[in-house]
């Protein structure tokens, strides 16, 4: 660990703050291009952030300390998994305080937090949302972990700098079958886990069909800043982690040189926007499922994760 | 339209019952004491097991003919200690319940008598002062679990778990018979002659203990008694039962079949594992779709014992495959495991019991609100279900995660088996911590949070202090495992060290600050992750005052009614309904019994009066496994009472054929 890499962690921390509404407004303004719209703009989510961030603080009747801290324990784990995860660099310092099962227990533990405040302010919304939320919560978490699994057999460990670093030294695991299933498999519960089509529709303003937004109905003003910046900080983390478990080329080793450090910015950000733009364009042509087929998709994951683990078990196991 | 949910039996209001005013203050105080004091020595008693030289005791008299023995070593130690432990925040607990409950003097006597017989239970070094101490313990814990003998639902789970737990020791017995013919009677002498005992002897001897003692820890499919006395006995009961005495049956399985007769063959880890991961799964379906608040509990306790065995069975796996040092990880998971269920599993029931005490209610469907009202009782609880949760910063995170590097780090290309058997059981560990954190989010936000679904929800007071001091013990205890798994660090290799069979020393694996496993790359810190993450929540909390300037003076307004005005409690989601959707998905599993009853108005066809709904998930596996062996045997039995037909000759008949055969037998 040198002083660069902990430089290189705590731009990745700033970097996911300032970057995730840049993101989801990206992925807005793909969306609405391909629709023909004119669109907010890149920066629109930003303006309604400190729009919100001015307005009044807002304490719904009724709830208690789990309301209130809810969203800071979502902007707060996924921060901290913003620090520990490789995005621009490998040696994190916090690199050997969690690994992969660490950071889907924090990105859950996030959830969970959510969905204690869905239940807390006691609507019928609120319920529906979290009930909801949570279902889909406990489909998604074993098939990351199976995912995560699949990933760890081959190198022998589930520590992400030692993964990707596998991934840089030896390019040819991703095509394995076990990887590529992984991939589907991950991506399938990301979006999933983001809320975003087919699974949950962001943007939509009837109650009865939503998921995430049933569940934090009521917040509003600084409260809901912070939700809605924290899930899309979710989203770039998570995207910025699948980019680098199966696309690690550009970023900066364990001990970087401030090139290797402003290379891996650039290969990441490209990366994310690659990715984000797919996502935005895929989700023009399809449309919500229903939410009881839902589990269907996230069993098809399972199965699909299952495989992985299955296939790269047994093609690690015929060469050695 | 109305709409009336029947989801659970009702559970009577506790103060229902006539009883004298206030208790037997000092009896109970006395009861806890002394519980707690013998805990305290159990768990010093544990400590010198696994710290000090191996001790053997033998007292000549106690037992006719062979004497009881006792041995003390780190193994018998570790779970002498955990008993001790929940012992001791029980007895503090008890002080308080006791009274307010009004327990009688009876159980009160039995309470440290089932605390004694837990710790003799790992310090017997023979099979009859085993056999003796089992028995005891199985004895005590049933007149506990009579407490309230008032009441139908406690007599029907008594005699459920009377009969379950003998079925269990006869297994037992007969195990252990077979194994003291052929090996000797004390445990010590069956070591130094395991290896020369034959193949059908040690089979014939792991599947009856696997069925004996897999009925005491609540595996499937031996598990019925669990989800009955749990929720039927007094809570400081449940959670000796469900903290410690379960512990017993992992104890059990340990001692004869992975100590004493170990290494077996390859089948014999399979077959752990296998029971293992079906309990872990059907128990977390069941606890995600209970809705009465100590049963979830009790569900939940089969899975973690699922767990623990699966763990077990990996570690037997492994060491019969030639991966010791990775089989010494899994054991590790498993002792972890076991240790930090103790710790939140007390925690839980004690908190259980301090709402049915304040409430009378264990039906989640009536509770909501407490956090208002009984604020430390929900942060406690709060605590232990984050526990049970597995995630970071939970009690059982570390354990869980250790398992998880058990499997992934099993040895590639060994053997097919293997290559099956690892996957697998990645899969029915991620499920399971999956739905188990549904379940935990279900018992905590339902039961605590929100607003209150009945009177008695409504009028609950915080329980009295030394209550309160009961579970703030077994809360600190859930935080050091959730932080610093480290304390348990020598522990646990003074009891590896005695398992040869099962991966010997932990050579390397090093419970420090920072977790990492022995010749492999992978690492975490429970201590550091919880500090980073409260500095990261905090960071997050100054990011969002940013703005600050701008703001109004903050407001309370009421909730959002879709422009109505008055959302009523009856309106919020209940357990039942929270859990529907995940009902839904595993619906063939979990089979539901769903009515739904529409009467329609008499003048009308179109107008509907009245909905009923009615669903109740009734346990499948007792459905379709006990109900067909319960039928076998009374058909048998019917059969037999023809030989019963009343005539005295007959009988003396009976008993002189039978004297015949036994000298027949003994020539």
């Amino acid at each position: 660990m040198s002083a660069l890499s902990v430089v290189a962690a705590a731009l990745q921390v700033v970097g996911v703050l300032a970057g995730a509404p840049m993101v989801v407004g990206g992925m807005r303004q793909v969306r609405a291009r391909l629709e023909g719209r004119a669109g907010g703009g890149i920066g629109q989510p930003w303006r309604d952030l400190r729009k919100q961030l001015r307005k009044q603080q807002i304490t719904p009747a009724g709830t208690t300390l789990v309301f209130a801290l809810a969203p800071a324990v979502v902007a707060g784990s996924t921060l901290l998994i913003a620090a520990i995860v490789p995005i621009i660099a490998l040696g994190s310092p916090l690199d050997p305080v969690a690994d992969l099962f660490g950071v889907v227990g924090l990105l859950f533990l996030g959830t969970v937090a959510l969905t204690l405040a869905g239940l807390d302010t006691g609507t019928a919304f609120g319920g529906m949302g979290s009930s909801r939320e949570i279902t889909i919560a406990a489909l998604v978490e074993p098939t990351i972990l199976l995912a995560v699994f699949a990933l760890s057999v081959p190198g022998h460990s589930a520590n992400l700098a030692a993964i990707v670093s596998g991934t840089v030294r030896n390019p040819g695991q991703v095509l394995t079958p076990g990887s590529l299933l992984a991939l589907v498999a991950l991506i399938i519960v990301i979006i999933a886990e983001a809320g975003r089509l087919p699974v949950d529709n962001p943007t939509t303003h009837l109650e009865l069909t939503m998921i995430h937004e049933a569940m934090v109905l009521e917040y509003a003003g600084p409260k809901l800043a912070l939700v809605e910046w924290a899930s899309a900080m979710r989203l770039t983390v998570m995207l910025a982690l699948i980019a680098n478990l199966f696309l690690p080329w550009g970023i900066a080793g364990a001990h970087p040189t401030v090139f290797e450090v402003l290379l891996g910015i650039v290969a990441v950000t490209v990366k994310v926007v690659v990715l984000a733009s797919l996502l935005a364009a895929g989700e023009v042509f399809i449309a919500k499922l229903r939410l009881f087929r839902v589990p269907e998709l996230l069993a098809g994951s399972f199965l699909l994760a299952l495989l992985a683990v299955t296939a790269s078990y047994f093609l690690a196991a015929a060469p050695s | 339209v109305t709409t009336a949910v029947h989801t659970s039996p009702a559970v009577p209001v506790s103060g229902a019952r006539p009883r004298r005013q206030d208790g037997l203050p000092f009896e109970a105080a006395l009861c806890g004491g002394v519980t707690a004091v013998l805990g305290a020595m159990g768990l010093a008693l544990g400590l010198i097991g696994i710290f000090g030289e191996p001790r053997h005791l033998r007292i000549g008299w106690l037992l006719p003919l062979i004497g009881a023995t006792f041995d003390l070593d780190p193994l018998g130690g570790l779970f002498i200690s955990a008993t001790g432990a929940v012992s001791i925040a029980v007895g503090i607990y008890a002080i308080g319940y006791a009274k307010r409950e009004h327990w009688a003097r009876f159980p009160m006597v039995m309470l440290p008598l089932f605390v004694v017989a837990m710790i003799l239970v790992p310090a017997a070094g023979s099979v009859a002062t085993f056999l003796l101490a089992w028995e005891l313990m199985a004895a005590a814990s049933l007149f506990l679990v009579l407490t309230e003998h008032r009441r139908d639902a406690v007599r029907s789970a008594g005699a459920f778990y009377a009969i379950m737990t003998q079925l269990g020791f006869a297994a037992i017995l007969i195990a252990l018979v077979v194994l003291a013919a052929a090996g000797g009677e004390t445990f010590a002498g069956i070591a130094a002659r395991a290896p020369g005992l034959t193949s059908g002897t040690r089979t014939t001897v792991f599947l009856l203990t696997l069925m004996g003692f897999g009925s005491k820890a609540g595996l499937l499919p031996l598990h019925a008694w669990l989800p009955r006395a749990h929720p039927e006995a007094p809570s400081p009961v449940s959670a000796l039962m469900s903290a410690a005495m379960v512990n017993m049956g992992i104890y059990g399985i340990i001692r004869i079949d992975l100590q004493l007769l170990g290494p077996g063959p390859h089948w014999w880890g399979l077959t752990l594992m296998v029971f293992g991961a079906v309990s872990a799964i059907f128990g977390v379906l069941q606890a995600s779709v209970a809705t009465d608040l100590k049963q979830l509990l009790a569900y939940s306790t089969t899975e973690n014992m699922g767990l623990v065995t699966l763990a077990l069975g990996t570690a037997a796996l492994l060491s019969s495959s030639g991966a010791p040092t990775v089989a010494a990880i899994a054991m590790t998971a498993a002792l972890l495991l076991l240790l930090s269920h103790a710790a939140f599993k007390t925690l839980a029931f004690l908190c259980a019991g301090s709402v049915l005490a304040a409430t009378g209610l264990r039906d989640l469907d009536k509770l909501g609100g407490l956090a208002r009202r009984m604020p430390a009782t929900t942060v406690m609880f709060g605590i232990g279900a984050l526990g049970a949760s597995g995630l970071p910063l939970g009690a059982a995170f570390a354990g869980e995660w250790l398992l998880f590097q058990s499997l992934i780090h099993a040895p590639h290309g060994a053997n097919t088996v293997l290559a099956l058997a690892m996957p697998l059981s990645v899969g029915a560990v991620a499920l399971t911590s999956g739905i188990g954190i549904l379940a935990m989010v279900k018992a905590f936000g339902v039961g605590f949070l929100a607003r209150p679904r009945s009177a008695a929800a409504e009028a609950a007071r915080e329980a009295p202090a030394t209550m309160l001091a009961g579970m703030t013990l077994a809360a600190a205890a859930c935080m050091v495992f959730a932080v610093a798994p480290v304390v348990f660090g020598p522990t646990l290799a003074r009891v590896l060290a005695v398992l040869p069979t099962v991966g010997g020393s932990a050579e390397g694996l090093r419970l420090g600050s920072v977790l990492r496993l022995p010749g492999f790359d992978g690492s975490i810190s429970p201590g550091v992750l919880a500090a980073a993450l409260v500095i990261a929540v905090m960071l997050s909390l100054v990011v969002a005052r940013w703005g600050t300037r701008h703001r109004p003076p903050a407001v309370v307004t009421p909730l959002w009614a879709c422009g109505a005005d008055g959302l009523s409690p009856r309106m919020q989601y209940t357990a039942t309904s929270f859990a529907e959707p995940l009902q839904r998905v595993f619906d063939d599993i979990l089979r539901p019994d769903t009515d739904v009853e529409v009467t329609h108005f008499a003048e009308s066809r179109y107008l509907v009066e009245k909905v009923t709904y009615r669903t109740r998930t009734d346990d499948p596996v007792e459905q379709r496994f006990y109900i067909p062996v319960v039928r076998a045997v009374t058909t048998w039995a019917q059969w037999v009472r023809r030989a019963h037909n009343g005539s005295i000759h007959v009988y003396l008949s009976y008993g002189a054929l039978g004297m015949l055969i036994v000298l027949l037998v003994a020539r």
